[in-house]
């Protein structure tokens, strides 16, 4: 033990004497641990970035939606079909036990363009009970958002997201003015807090009205495109999902589930389908930086057979005072594993240090992985053993005589 | 049987060292045989390309003979492995060579205690050793020196401490002198005799006369032969 700290001792002062040599060497493994530990990093908070996004859109969500209808083996669009209903919501509130559903949201949406003064935009219109912004977590900057009573009466009211409001109104107040949907005209009465969504079915860039409205008045339909429902609890949502399946396919007359005519998709279904996609996104850009950790190595390997080369009368004269093969490799491995650990240790701050900056500016959460650190310390001396060994092997096999008469 | 009694330090019987490269074979060393006792001092002296330096190079067990026997110190070197051949050169053989080969930029202290490394001697024993053979060949003021910063006769004087260093069976000095003027050769000399006096058994390899008659048996060596073996 006391001989392997004077061991790397002695290994430190060789490397100081080329310190530019050492330096760039260094660099090589700083470059490739430090990109792994970024890209890594940057993968696993976008990751977290988008699972807590999906998580906002509420908590132990099951969504039921129809499925593609069937009919004499001619199938019919995705979600095509008018099978689910209000009662079907309905059954799903009153039948089921509060202990496993706790809110229930029947929804009808569609795409639809809408005129304000000289402004118009195309949004999804979803028509909704109050229970939607319960178990979206949907709040209000202004006014309210959709009660009961506007679906009781039929209301002409209309509750805009912040995007929508934008387009429609710019920077004026958009309470109390009016929009025009096909032929109706709404009234709005709210507008709601952003969620900082984005893409085809953007929270922030929606109409909502009361879904009595939006069946009757704008659409003409008395289906549902989909119901919403809270499951009491996480532990529960998987018997919510089967419940509510068995109750449906009951409601719906049909006697097996591969009849059914509608899905049930739960929000964990949906996290574990994004974390696949992001998580092997993570790998593939992990892997590109492993091969820059790679080059590094081999620029250690190259480093440490110029060094033997260069101490070929050293290591000859090292043997003719008794030192055995397995001190020679020793002295060489722990150069090289010095070089790599350094090298580790500094590209770990680089690549911690680099990605809290890019998440920073990339509004992104910042992970810090313990892998990570693992990672850095684990596989750069491990780079040491394997791109050292092969030199520090060259040098214990050398002939004490050829060392010596090496010029 | 005479080899095997205890005073004979060395003993070689028919060695013969033969180079090929190629098709061309070259015999450096020629059917030799000689002993050395405990306690001796011997010159082998020769020309160049006389075969002394392999001759040198066989007896410190840097290399091995193409035939005959060498025995140091009662040990057949021929069955070494690898391993116990490094393990003989660290015990039992003290190398001082012309070209000092002191590790460069290392104090005299590191690298008289290096062999003493090798034999995992506990660090305090190494220092106080270290430091007594530095005083002893006269160099107790400049412990902490590099070797870069000593002269070529104070290098040659810690590469002798370093000889010292494992107290080995003999102290194998290849051309001492070779690089060091002519007045500091005398200085190595007489601590080389003083060694002798106090019981150490030195070979020393050196063409110059001057050098050699130092010794008390002086082994001259032609064309891989031994040509003449005088007391002094």
């Amino acid at each position: 033990m006391q001989d392997l700290i004077e061991t790397i001792i002695e290994g430190f002062q060789t490397l100081t004497l080329n310190k530019m040599r050492t330096g760039l060497a260094i660099l090589g493994i700083v470059i490739g641990i430090g990109s792994v530990i970024t890209l890594i990093s940057l993968g696993q908070g976008s990751q977290k970035s988008i699972e807590d996004q999906i998580q906002s859109l509420g908590s132990n969500l099951l969504t039921v939606s129809p499925s593609r209808q069937s009919s004499g083996g001619i199938m019919g669009a995705q979600g095509g079909n008018t099978s689910l209903t209000f009662s079907d919501a309905k059954a799903i509130e009153e039948k089921l036990p509060t202990t496993l559903v706790s809110k229930v949201s029947p929804e009808y949406s569609s795409r639809s363009q809408v005129i304000a003064g000289r402004n118009n935009t195309n949004v999804s219109i979803i028509g909704v009970y109050p229970q939607y912004a319960e178990i979206k977590k949907i709040t209000m900057i202004k006014g309210a958002f959709i009660t009961t009573r506007d679906n009781v009466s039929v209301g002409k009211v209309a509750v805009l997201g912040p995007t929508t409001a934008t387009d429609l109104f710019g920077e004026l107040n958009p309470i109390g003015k009016t929009i025009k949907v096909g032929s109706q005209t709404l009234k709005v009465v709210g507008v709601t807090a952003s969620k900082g969504g984005s893409g085809f079915n953007n929270p922030d860039d929606m109409i909502y009205v009361p879904l009595t409205t939006a069946q009757k008045q704008i659409f003409g339909k008395t289906n549902l495109t989909s119901i919403s429902v809270e499951a009491k609890s996480k532990e529960v949502m998987v018997q919510a999902q089967d419940e509510i399946g068995y109750l449906l396919l009951k409601e719906h007359k049909l006697n097996t589930p591969a009849d059914a005519d509608f899905t049930i998709m739960s929000q964990s279904d949906l996290l574990s389908t994004v974390s696949q996609v992001t998580g092997t996104l993570t790998a593939l850009l992990g892997g590109i930086a492993a091969i820059s950790l790679l080059v590094g190595g081999i620029g250690i390997m190259n480093i440490m057979l110029v060094t033997v080369t260069e101490r070929t009368r050293e290591i000859g004269l090292r043997k003719a005072l008794g030192a055995k093969k397995k001190t020679i490799i020793t002295q060489f491995l722990i150069e090289s594993i010095l070089l790599t650990f350094i090298g580790g240790i500094f590209g770990m701050i680089f690549g911690l240090a680099a990605s809290f900056i890019i998440s920073k500016v990339m509004n992104l959460s910042y992970v810090i992985s313990v892998s990570s650190i693992a990672l850095a310390i684990g596989v750069s001396s491990l780079i040491g053993i394997v791109f050292g060994l092969y030199p520090a092997r060259k040098a214990a096999n050398l002939q004490p005589i050829e060392a010596l008469r090496y010029e | 049987m005479s080899e095997f009694r205890e005073d004979n330090m060395i003993k070689v019987l028919k060695l013969s060292k033969i180079y090929k490269i190629g098709e061309v074979e070259t015999v450096a060393l020629d059917n030799v045989s000689f002993e050395i006792k405990k306690g001796e001092f011997v010159a082998i002296m020769g020309p160049s390309g006389s075969g002394k330096s392999t001759l040198m190079h066989i007896l410190g067990i840097l290399d091995l003979p193409t035939s005959g026997e060498y025995i140091l110190d009662g040990q057949k070197v021929s069955q070494l492995t690898e391993d116990e051949s490094a393990e003989m050169r660290n015990k039992k053989i003290g190398f001082i060579f012309q070209a000092f080969n002191l590790l460069p930029r290392t104090t005299a202290m590191q690298n008289v205690m290096l062999p003493m490394r090798y034999a995992n001697i506990p660090k305090e024993e190494r220092f106080k050793k270290a430091k007594k053979y530095l005083e002893m060949v006269g160099l107790g003021n400049r412990l902490d020196h590099t070797s870069n910063q000593l002269s070529g006769g104070q290098q040659q004087r810690v590469a002798i401490a370093r000889g010292l260093a494992m107290d080995p069976a003999i102290l194998l000095a290849d051309e001492p002198t070779g690089n060091i003027a002519s007045v500091q050769a005398e200085e190595i000399m007489a601590i080389f005799k003083k060694l002798n006096k106090e019981g150490h058994t030195i070979v020393m390899i050196t063409h110059e006369p001057d050098i050699a008659k130092h010794a008390k048996r002086i082994i001259h060596i032609k064309d891989g032969r031994i040509e003449k073996d005088e007391k002094i």
